[in-house]
Protein backbone atom coordinates (compact mmCIF):
# COMPACT_ATOMS: atom_id res chain seq x y z
CA UNK A 1 0.00 0.00 0.00
CA UNK A 2 1.16 3.36 -0.77
CA UNK A 3 1.36 6.10 1.70
CA UNK A 4 -1.42 7.96 0.50
CA UNK A 5 -3.70 4.59 0.77
CA UNK A 6 -2.27 4.72 4.19
CA UNK A 7 -2.89 7.90 5.49
CA UNK A 8 -6.52 7.71 3.14
CA UNK A 9 -7.71 4.56 4.86
CA UNK A 10 -6.79 6.19 8.49
CA UNK A 11 -8.66 8.96 7.96
CA UNK A 12 -11.49 7.41 6.61
CA UNK A 13 -11.56 4.82 9.46
CA UNK A 14 -11.18 7.85 11.87
CA UNK A 15 -14.43 9.42 10.25
CA UNK A 16 -16.62 6.43 9.73
CA UNK A 17 -16.67 6.12 13.31
CA UNK A 18 -17.27 9.91 13.92
CA UNK A 19 -20.47 10.51 15.61
CA UNK A 20 -21.23 14.05 13.91
CA UNK A 21 -20.68 12.46 10.56
CA UNK A 22 -22.84 9.70 11.37
CA UNK A 23 -25.49 12.47 12.69
CA UNK A 24 -25.19 14.23 8.89
CA UNK A 25 -25.88 11.30 7.05
CA UNK A 26 -28.94 10.28 9.59
CA UNK A 27 -29.95 13.96 9.62
CA UNK A 28 -30.03 13.90 5.96
CA UNK A 29 -32.38 10.65 5.55
CA UNK A 30 -34.40 12.07 8.38
CA UNK A 31 -35.09 15.01 5.81
CA UNK A 32 -35.68 13.03 3.29
CA UNK A 33 -38.07 11.03 4.95
CA UNK A 34 -40.04 13.93 6.22
CA UNK A 35 -40.75 15.30 2.50
CA UNK A 36 -42.12 12.06 1.83
CA UNK A 37 -44.33 11.87 5.03
CA UNK A 38 -45.43 15.32 4.46
CA UNK A 39 -46.96 15.16 1.16
CA UNK A 40 -44.08 14.44 -1.53
CA UNK A 41 -43.16 12.18 -4.17
CA UNK A 42 -40.82 11.63 -7.12
CA UNK A 43 -39.85 14.85 -8.47
CA UNK A 44 -41.11 16.81 -5.78
CA UNK A 45 -38.77 15.16 -3.05
CA UNK A 46 -35.85 15.53 -5.39
CA UNK A 47 -36.45 19.06 -5.81
CA UNK A 48 -36.69 19.76 -2.28
CA UNK A 49 -33.86 17.58 -1.79
CA UNK A 50 -32.24 19.45 -3.71
CA UNK A 51 -32.42 23.03 -1.83
CA UNK A 52 -31.35 21.35 1.55
CA UNK A 53 -28.61 19.81 -0.54
CA UNK A 54 -27.55 23.36 -1.54
CA UNK A 55 -27.50 24.99 1.96
CA UNK A 56 -26.79 21.82 4.28
CA UNK A 57 -23.85 20.10 2.08
CA UNK A 58 -21.47 23.25 1.56
CA UNK A 59 -22.55 24.04 5.34
CA UNK A 60 -21.26 20.88 6.78
CA UNK A 61 -18.25 19.96 4.19
CA UNK A 62 -17.36 23.81 5.14
CA UNK A 63 -17.96 23.72 9.13
CA UNK A 64 -16.66 19.89 9.79
CA UNK A 65 -13.76 20.21 7.53
CA UNK A 66 -12.30 23.28 9.11
CA UNK A 67 -12.61 21.33 12.12
CA UNK A 68 -11.31 18.47 11.27
CA UNK A 69 -8.04 19.98 9.70
CA UNK A 70 -7.91 21.99 13.00
CA UNK A 71 -8.25 19.05 14.95
CA UNK A 72 -5.76 16.59 13.25
CA UNK A 73 -3.04 19.31 13.33
CA UNK A 74 -0.90 17.15 15.69
CA UNK A 75 -1.38 13.97 14.01
CA UNK A 76 -0.34 16.13 10.59
CA UNK A 77 2.66 16.88 11.72
CA UNK A 78 2.84 13.13 12.82
CA UNK A 79 2.54 12.09 9.43
CA UNK A 80 5.02 14.81 8.34
CA UNK A 81 7.89 13.85 10.78
CA UNK A 82 7.72 10.44 8.68
CA UNK A 83 10.08 9.99 5.70
CA UNK A 84 6.98 10.90 3.65
CA UNK A 85 6.53 12.98 0.50
CA UNK A 86 4.32 15.82 1.55
CA UNK A 87 2.33 15.67 -1.20
CA UNK A 88 0.87 12.01 -0.23
CA UNK A 89 0.34 13.29 2.98
CA UNK A 90 -2.25 16.18 1.94
CA UNK A 91 -3.89 13.72 -0.27
CA UNK A 92 -4.50 11.19 1.49
CA UNK A 93 -5.77 13.56 4.33
CA UNK A 94 -7.99 15.53 1.60
CA UNK A 95 -9.14 11.87 0.30
CA UNK A 96 -9.88 10.44 4.10
CA UNK A 97 -11.61 13.69 5.07
CA UNK A 98 -13.92 14.01 1.22
CA UNK A 99 -14.80 10.25 0.80
CA UNK A 100 -16.33 9.93 4.26
CA UNK A 101 -18.54 13.23 3.73
CA UNK A 102 -19.29 11.88 0.31
CA UNK A 103 -20.46 8.35 1.51
CA UNK A 104 -22.58 10.19 4.52
CA UNK A 105 -24.31 12.10 1.61
CA UNK A 106 -24.91 9.54 -0.60
CA UNK A 107 -26.09 7.01 2.17
CA UNK A 108 -28.46 10.07 3.58
CA UNK A 109 -29.93 11.12 0.78
CA UNK A 110 -29.74 7.73 -1.25
CA UNK A 111 -31.19 4.93 0.95
CA UNK A 112 -34.57 6.60 1.91
CA UNK A 113 -35.03 7.84 -2.24
CA UNK A 114 -34.54 3.72 -2.75
CA UNK A 115 -36.73 2.31 0.07
CA UNK A 116 -39.84 4.51 -1.67
CA UNK A 117 -39.17 3.73 -4.90
CA UNK A 118 -38.38 7.10 -5.93
CA UNK A 119 -36.11 5.76 -8.34
CA UNK A 120 -38.94 4.21 -10.38
CA UNK A 121 -40.92 7.81 -10.13
CA UNK A 122 -38.36 10.43 -10.52
CA UNK A 123 -36.27 10.87 -13.87
CA UNK A 124 -33.03 8.81 -13.32
CA UNK A 125 -30.89 11.40 -14.86
CA UNK A 126 -31.70 13.55 -11.97
CA UNK A 127 -31.13 11.58 -9.44
CA UNK A 128 -27.96 10.90 -10.62
CA UNK A 129 -27.42 14.32 -11.39
CA UNK A 130 -28.14 15.16 -7.16
CA UNK A 131 -25.71 12.74 -6.58
CA UNK A 132 -23.19 13.78 -8.56
CA UNK A 133 -23.55 17.46 -7.07
CA UNK A 134 -23.64 16.36 -4.00
CA UNK A 135 -20.48 14.57 -4.24
CA UNK A 136 -19.10 17.77 -6.30
CA UNK A 137 -20.20 20.21 -3.60
CA UNK A 138 -18.74 18.35 -0.63
CA UNK A 139 -15.65 17.77 -2.99
CA UNK A 140 -15.46 21.42 -3.61
CA UNK A 141 -15.58 22.64 0.06
CA UNK A 142 -14.03 20.64 1.95
CA UNK A 143 -11.00 21.41 -0.14
CA UNK A 144 -12.19 25.08 0.41
CA UNK A 145 -12.48 23.99 4.37
CA UNK A 146 -8.31 22.69 4.00
CA UNK A 147 -7.37 26.00 2.47
CA UNK A 148 -9.03 27.89 4.94
CA UNK A 149 -7.61 26.01 7.84
CA UNK A 150 -4.34 26.23 6.70
CA UNK A 151 -4.50 29.80 5.55
CA UNK A 152 -4.50 30.14 9.62
CA UNK A 153 -3.71 29.11 13.28
CA UNK A 154 -6.75 31.09 14.36
CA UNK A 155 -9.74 29.11 15.19
CA UNK A 156 -11.68 31.23 15.62
CA UNK A 157 -10.74 33.26 12.59
CA UNK A 158 -10.50 30.01 10.49
CA UNK A 159 -14.50 29.33 11.39
CA UNK A 160 -15.87 32.49 10.88
CA UNK A 161 -14.23 32.55 7.39
CA UNK A 162 -15.47 29.08 6.67
CA UNK A 163 -19.20 30.19 8.17
CA UNK A 164 -18.41 33.47 6.08
CA UNK A 165 -17.78 31.49 2.65
CA UNK A 166 -20.77 29.59 2.99
CA UNK A 167 -22.78 32.65 3.12
CA UNK A 168 -21.42 34.25 0.19
CA UNK A 169 -21.57 31.64 -1.81
CA UNK A 170 -24.81 29.90 -0.88
CA UNK A 171 -27.14 32.99 -0.27
CA UNK A 172 -25.22 36.22 -0.77
CA UNK A 173 -24.06 35.38 -4.36
CA UNK A 174 -27.60 35.02 -5.55
CA UNK A 175 -29.13 38.25 -4.14
CA UNK A 176 -25.94 40.10 -5.65
CA UNK A 177 -26.64 38.72 -8.79
CA UNK A 178 -30.24 39.81 -8.32
CA UNK A 179 -29.20 42.92 -7.24
CA UNK A 180 -27.01 43.53 -10.86
CA UNK A 181 -30.30 42.49 -13.09
CA UNK A 182 -32.46 45.07 -10.90
CA UNK A 183 -29.89 47.94 -11.16
CA UNK A 184 -28.90 47.12 -14.57
CA UNK A 185 -31.52 45.45 -16.21
CA UNK A 186 -31.61 47.67 -19.56
CA UNK A 187 -28.45 46.03 -20.47
CA UNK A 188 -27.60 43.20 -21.99
CA UNK A 189 -26.90 41.22 -19.05
CA UNK A 190 -27.37 37.72 -20.65
CA UNK A 191 -23.61 36.44 -21.20
CA UNK A 192 -21.99 38.15 -18.06
CA UNK A 193 -24.60 36.75 -15.58
CA UNK A 194 -23.55 33.31 -17.34
CA UNK A 195 -20.37 33.75 -16.36
CA UNK A 196 -21.60 34.65 -12.82
CA UNK A 197 -23.52 31.60 -12.79
CA UNK A 198 -20.48 29.81 -13.77
CA UNK A 199 -18.73 31.58 -10.92
CA UNK A 200 -20.56 29.13 -7.88
CA UNK A 201 -20.53 25.90 -7.33
CA UNK A 202 -23.89 25.92 -5.76
CA UNK A 203 -25.47 27.56 -9.03
CA UNK A 204 -24.23 24.71 -11.19
CA UNK A 205 -24.93 22.37 -8.42
CA UNK A 206 -28.63 23.87 -8.67
CA UNK A 207 -28.73 23.80 -12.58
CA UNK A 208 -27.06 20.48 -13.21
CA UNK A 209 -30.18 18.87 -10.95
CA UNK A 210 -33.07 21.06 -12.85
CA UNK A 211 -31.69 20.71 -16.15
CA UNK A 212 -32.41 17.00 -15.75
CA UNK A 213 -36.11 17.92 -14.46
CA UNK A 214 -39.28 19.08 -16.24
CA UNK A 215 -39.33 22.56 -13.89
CA UNK A 216 -37.80 25.12 -15.88
CA UNK A 217 -39.72 28.18 -13.59
CA UNK A 218 -36.93 27.04 -10.73
CA UNK A 219 -34.36 27.42 -12.91
CA UNK A 220 -34.32 31.38 -12.29
CA UNK A 221 -33.14 33.64 -15.21
CA UNK A 222 -29.34 32.56 -15.00
CA UNK A 223 -30.30 28.60 -15.19
CA UNK A 224 -33.36 29.15 -18.05
CA UNK A 225 -30.64 30.95 -19.81
CA UNK A 226 -27.82 28.41 -19.31
CA UNK A 227 -30.68 25.65 -21.12
CA UNK A 228 -31.71 27.69 -23.84
CA UNK A 229 -28.02 28.12 -24.60
CA UNK A 230 -26.84 25.18 -23.74
CA UNK A 231 -29.30 22.54 -24.70
CA UNK A 232 -29.08 18.72 -25.14
CA UNK A 233 -26.22 17.34 -23.51
CA UNK A 234 -24.53 19.95 -23.47
CA UNK A 235 -25.65 21.84 -20.41
CA UNK A 236 -25.16 18.89 -18.34
CA UNK A 237 -21.75 18.22 -19.31
CA UNK A 238 -20.48 21.94 -18.95
CA UNK A 239 -22.30 22.19 -15.99
CA UNK A 240 -20.43 18.84 -14.74
CA UNK A 241 -17.35 20.56 -16.02
CA UNK A 242 -17.80 24.18 -14.06
CA UNK A 243 -17.96 21.58 -10.93
CA UNK A 244 -14.81 19.76 -11.71
CA UNK A 245 -12.98 23.03 -12.12
CA UNK A 246 -14.69 24.49 -8.66
CA UNK A 247 -13.37 21.23 -7.52
CA UNK A 248 -10.03 21.50 -8.84
CA UNK A 249 -9.11 25.01 -7.73
CA UNK A 250 -9.83 24.92 -3.81
CA UNK A 251 -7.76 21.67 -4.15
CA UNK A 252 -4.77 23.27 -6.36
CA UNK A 253 -5.26 26.22 -3.38
CA UNK A 254 -5.01 23.89 -0.36
CA UNK A 255 -2.54 21.61 -1.98
CA UNK A 256 -0.08 24.53 -2.50
CA UNK A 257 -0.77 25.74 0.89
CA UNK A 258 -0.08 22.59 2.58
CA UNK A 259 3.38 22.63 0.80
CA UNK A 260 4.31 25.69 1.29
CA UNK A 261 3.47 26.08 4.72
CA UNK A 262 5.19 26.01 8.12
CA UNK A 263 3.85 23.16 10.66
CA UNK B 1 24.75 13.31 14.55
CA UNK B 2 22.69 16.61 14.31
CA UNK B 3 24.15 19.85 13.51
CA UNK B 4 22.85 23.29 12.84
CA UNK B 5 24.85 26.07 10.90
CA UNK B 6 23.74 29.67 11.25
CA UNK B 7 20.11 28.49 11.35
CA UNK B 8 17.81 31.38 10.67
CA UNK B 9 14.13 31.69 11.44
CA UNK B 10 11.52 34.44 10.83
CA UNK B 11 7.39 34.80 11.38
CA UNK B 12 6.88 37.43 9.28
CA UNK B 13 8.55 40.53 11.62
CA UNK B 14 9.76 38.54 14.35
CA UNK B 15 13.01 36.15 14.34
CA UNK B 16 12.54 33.53 16.15
CA UNK B 17 15.91 31.75 15.19
CA UNK B 18 19.28 34.08 14.45
CA UNK B 19 21.84 32.13 13.30
CA UNK B 20 21.70 29.50 15.58
CA UNK B 21 24.92 26.90 15.05
CA UNK B 22 25.08 23.91 17.24
CA UNK B 23 26.23 20.03 17.17
CA UNK B 24 24.35 17.85 18.70
CA UNK B 25 26.59 14.89 19.38
CA UNK B 26 25.72 10.81 18.92
CA UNK B 27 25.84 8.75 22.49
CA UNK B 28 25.25 11.86 24.50
CA UNK B 29 21.76 12.94 25.47
CA UNK B 30 21.53 16.97 24.68
CA UNK B 31 18.82 19.17 26.92
CA UNK B 32 17.54 21.99 24.73
CA UNK B 33 16.29 24.95 27.25
CA UNK B 34 15.06 28.27 27.57
CA UNK B 35 11.83 30.42 28.45
CA UNK B 36 9.17 30.40 27.09
CA UNK B 37 9.31 31.80 23.35
CA UNK B 38 12.80 31.78 23.25
CA UNK B 39 12.63 29.45 19.51
CA UNK B 40 13.06 26.17 21.46
CA UNK B 41 9.81 24.26 19.55
CA UNK B 42 10.73 26.00 16.51
CA UNK B 43 14.78 24.64 16.63
CA UNK B 44 13.18 21.38 16.94
CA UNK B 45 9.87 21.94 13.72
CA UNK B 46 13.02 23.14 11.67
CA UNK B 47 15.79 19.63 12.16
CA UNK B 48 11.97 18.07 11.63
CA UNK B 49 11.65 19.77 8.18
CA UNK B 50 8.14 20.65 9.58
CA UNK B 51 9.07 24.26 9.57
CA UNK B 52 11.99 25.48 6.49
CA UNK B 53 14.84 27.50 8.01
CA UNK B 54 14.84 30.88 5.83
CA UNK B 55 18.78 30.44 6.01
CA UNK B 56 21.32 28.09 6.97
CA UNK B 57 22.07 24.59 7.07
CA UNK B 58 21.34 21.67 8.54
CA UNK B 59 23.16 18.46 8.43
CA UNK B 60 21.92 14.97 9.99
CA UNK B 61 25.02 12.75 10.08
CA UNK B 62 26.70 14.76 7.65
CA UNK B 63 24.16 15.19 5.25
CA UNK B 64 21.97 17.77 4.39
CA UNK B 65 18.44 17.57 5.66
CA UNK B 66 16.62 18.08 2.34
CA UNK B 67 12.62 18.26 1.39
CA UNK B 68 12.54 14.77 0.39
CA UNK B 69 12.16 13.76 3.61
CA UNK B 70 14.07 10.46 3.45
CA UNK B 71 16.12 11.95 6.42
CA UNK B 72 13.59 11.72 9.23
CA UNK B 73 13.31 7.70 8.04
CA UNK B 74 16.49 8.12 11.28
CA UNK B 75 14.58 10.33 13.54
CA UNK B 76 12.25 9.19 16.05
CA UNK B 77 9.60 12.54 17.60
CA UNK B 78 7.38 12.94 20.49
CA UNK B 79 5.34 15.98 20.68
CA UNK B 80 4.70 18.53 23.77
CA UNK B 81 0.95 17.37 23.44
CA UNK B 82 0.36 14.50 20.98
CA UNK B 83 -2.99 13.76 19.55
CA UNK B 84 -4.15 11.16 16.98
CA UNK B 85 -7.25 10.72 14.81
CA UNK B 86 -9.88 9.84 18.13
CA UNK B 87 -11.49 6.89 16.55
CA UNK B 88 -9.12 5.12 15.91
CA UNK B 89 -7.38 2.03 18.47
CA UNK B 90 -3.92 2.29 19.57
CA UNK B 91 -3.18 -0.64 17.70
CA UNK B 92 -4.53 0.82 14.59
CA UNK B 93 -2.67 4.00 14.96
CA UNK B 94 1.12 1.23 15.59
CA UNK B 95 -0.33 -0.62 12.65
CA UNK B 96 -0.56 2.23 10.13
CA UNK B 97 2.97 3.52 11.46
CA UNK B 98 4.33 0.51 10.91
CA UNK B 99 3.02 0.11 7.05
CA UNK B 100 4.70 3.39 6.42
CA UNK B 101 7.64 2.08 6.76
CA UNK B 102 7.46 -1.53 5.45
CA UNK B 103 11.12 -3.40 5.76
CA UNK B 104 12.11 -0.82 8.77
CA UNK B 105 13.57 -2.43 12.12
CA UNK B 106 11.14 -2.24 14.84
CA UNK B 107 11.93 -1.95 18.26
CA UNK B 108 8.66 -2.39 20.05
CA UNK B 109 10.98 -1.94 23.78
CA UNK B 110 8.86 1.09 24.75
CA UNK B 111 5.79 -0.35 24.05
CA UNK B 112 5.80 -3.04 25.87
CA UNK B 113 7.40 -1.41 28.81
CA UNK B 114 4.46 0.72 29.00
CA UNK B 115 1.97 -2.13 28.53
CA UNK B 116 0.15 -0.52 25.60
CA UNK B 117 -0.96 -3.81 24.33
CA UNK B 118 -3.65 -3.69 26.92
CA UNK B 119 -4.82 -0.68 25.66
CA UNK B 120 -4.72 -2.16 21.91
CA UNK B 121 -8.30 -1.91 20.94
CA UNK B 122 -9.06 1.27 22.90
CA UNK B 123 -10.19 4.38 20.58
CA UNK B 124 -7.10 6.95 21.40
CA UNK B 125 -9.53 9.89 22.14
CA UNK B 126 -10.73 8.04 24.94
CA UNK B 127 -7.25 7.80 26.13
CA UNK B 128 -6.05 10.24 28.80
CA UNK B 129 -3.00 12.87 28.59
CA UNK B 130 -0.67 10.26 30.14
CA UNK B 131 -1.74 7.10 27.73
CA UNK B 132 -1.47 9.39 25.30
CA UNK B 133 1.88 10.43 25.68
CA UNK B 134 3.14 6.75 26.02
CA UNK B 135 1.19 5.88 22.71
CA UNK B 136 3.32 8.66 21.51
CA UNK B 137 6.54 7.85 23.11
CA UNK B 138 6.28 4.42 21.98
CA UNK B 139 5.73 5.54 18.49
CA UNK B 140 9.24 7.85 18.66
CA UNK B 141 10.73 4.72 19.82
CA UNK B 142 9.31 2.07 17.18
CA UNK B 143 11.78 2.18 14.14
CA UNK B 144 15.03 2.30 16.17
CA UNK B 145 15.80 5.64 15.35
CA UNK B 146 19.64 7.02 14.91
CA UNK B 147 17.99 10.52 16.76
CA UNK B 148 15.74 10.76 19.03
CA UNK B 149 13.55 14.62 19.92
CA UNK B 150 11.50 14.44 22.34
CA UNK B 151 9.76 17.65 23.77
CA UNK B 152 8.69 17.56 26.76
CA UNK B 153 8.24 13.99 27.24
CA UNK B 154 7.57 13.39 31.21
CA UNK B 155 4.52 15.40 30.39
CA UNK B 156 1.68 13.84 32.02
CA UNK B 157 3.62 10.36 32.44
CA UNK B 158 3.37 8.90 36.34
CA UNK B 159 6.39 8.00 38.05
CA UNK B 160 6.67 4.94 37.06
CA UNK B 161 6.57 5.32 33.35
CA UNK B 162 8.71 8.72 33.70
CA UNK B 163 11.12 6.10 34.99
CA UNK B 164 10.88 3.82 32.43
CA UNK B 165 11.61 6.20 29.92
CA UNK B 166 14.73 7.17 31.80
CA UNK B 167 15.81 4.38 31.36
CA UNK B 168 14.88 4.15 27.93
CA UNK B 169 16.91 6.77 26.88
CA UNK B 170 19.97 5.69 29.10
CA UNK B 171 19.97 2.83 26.76
CA UNK B 172 19.50 4.93 23.39
CA UNK B 173 22.76 7.12 24.56
CA UNK B 174 24.38 3.78 25.59
CA UNK B 175 23.77 2.63 22.28
CA UNK B 176 25.41 5.46 20.53
CA UNK B 177 22.45 7.54 19.63
CA UNK B 178 21.84 10.72 19.55
CA UNK B 179 19.24 12.27 22.30
CA UNK B 180 17.24 15.56 22.23
CA UNK B 181 14.89 16.85 24.94
CA UNK B 182 13.44 19.60 26.03
CA UNK B 183 11.81 19.99 29.26
CA UNK B 184 10.66 22.83 32.02
CA UNK B 185 11.27 20.27 34.77
CA UNK B 186 15.34 21.47 34.98
CA UNK B 187 15.77 18.85 38.10
CA UNK B 188 14.76 16.19 35.19
CA UNK B 189 17.53 17.34 32.55
CA UNK B 190 19.75 17.19 35.19
CA UNK B 191 19.01 13.68 35.98
CA UNK B 192 19.83 13.29 32.61
CA UNK B 193 21.55 15.49 30.26
CA UNK B 194 25.30 15.59 29.30
CA UNK B 195 24.70 18.53 26.92
CA UNK B 196 22.78 21.15 27.13
CA UNK B 197 22.02 23.92 25.17
CA UNK B 198 20.60 27.25 26.14
CA UNK B 199 18.38 29.51 23.79
CA UNK B 200 16.34 32.98 24.37
CA UNK B 201 15.14 35.13 21.74
CA UNK B 202 16.55 33.03 18.87
CA UNK B 203 19.96 33.16 20.24
CA UNK B 204 22.08 30.45 21.37
CA UNK B 205 23.73 31.65 24.62
CA UNK B 206 25.48 28.56 25.92
CA UNK B 207 26.36 25.40 24.31
CA UNK B 208 28.46 22.72 25.82
CA UNK B 209 28.57 19.54 28.61
CA UNK B 210 26.34 20.41 31.54
CA UNK B 211 29.25 20.61 34.08
CA UNK B 212 31.07 23.37 32.01
CA UNK B 213 27.81 25.53 32.71
CA UNK B 214 28.13 25.35 36.09
CA UNK B 215 31.17 25.58 36.29
CA UNK B 216 31.41 28.71 34.52
CA UNK B 217 28.00 29.95 36.42
CA UNK B 218 30.08 28.78 39.69
CA UNK B 219 26.48 26.84 41.31
CA UNK B 220 26.27 23.03 41.43
CA UNK B 221 22.79 22.51 39.90
CA UNK B 222 21.28 23.27 36.62
CA UNK B 223 18.35 25.77 37.59
CA UNK B 224 20.64 28.11 39.47
CA UNK B 225 22.79 27.95 36.51
CA UNK B 226 19.93 29.01 34.27
CA UNK B 227 18.72 31.19 36.05
CA UNK B 228 22.43 32.79 36.74
CA UNK B 229 22.63 33.10 32.51
CA UNK B 230 19.08 35.00 32.32
CA UNK B 231 19.86 36.94 35.11
CA UNK B 232 23.52 38.19 33.21
CA UNK B 233 21.10 38.77 29.69
CA UNK B 234 18.59 40.84 32.05
CA UNK B 235 22.25 42.75 33.20
CA UNK B 236 23.97 43.55 29.88
CA UNK B 237 20.45 44.40 28.57
CA UNK B 238 19.74 47.11 30.84
CA UNK B 239 16.66 45.61 32.07
CA UNK B 240 15.42 46.04 28.48
CA UNK B 241 13.74 42.73 27.61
Amino acid sequence: MTPLTLVLRAGVRDLTRNRWLIAYGIGLAGIAELLFVFGGAGQQVVLSLLNATLLLVPLVALVFGTMHVYASREFIELLLTQPLPRVAVFSGLYLGLTLPLVAAFLLGVGVPLLLHGTASQAPLASLLALALSGAFLTAAFAALAMTIALGTDDHLKGMSVALGAWFLLTIGYDGGVLAIVSLFGDWPLERPLLALMLGNPVDLARVLVLTGLDSAALLGYTGALFRRLFDGALGPAIAIAGLACWTALPVFLARSRFLRRDF
Amino acid sequence: MITLEGVRKAYGARIVLDGVSLALEPGRISALVGPNGSGKTTLIKCVLGLARADAGRLLLDGRPADDAGQYRARIGYAPQAPHFPANLAVGEVFAMLRALRPGAEIDESLLEAFALRAEWETPVGTLSGGWRQKVSLAAAWLFRPNVYILDEPTAGLDPIAAGLLKHALRSARNEGRTVLITSHILSELEELADDVAFLTDGHLRFAGPVAALLAETGTRRLEPAIASLLRGLRVESGGRK
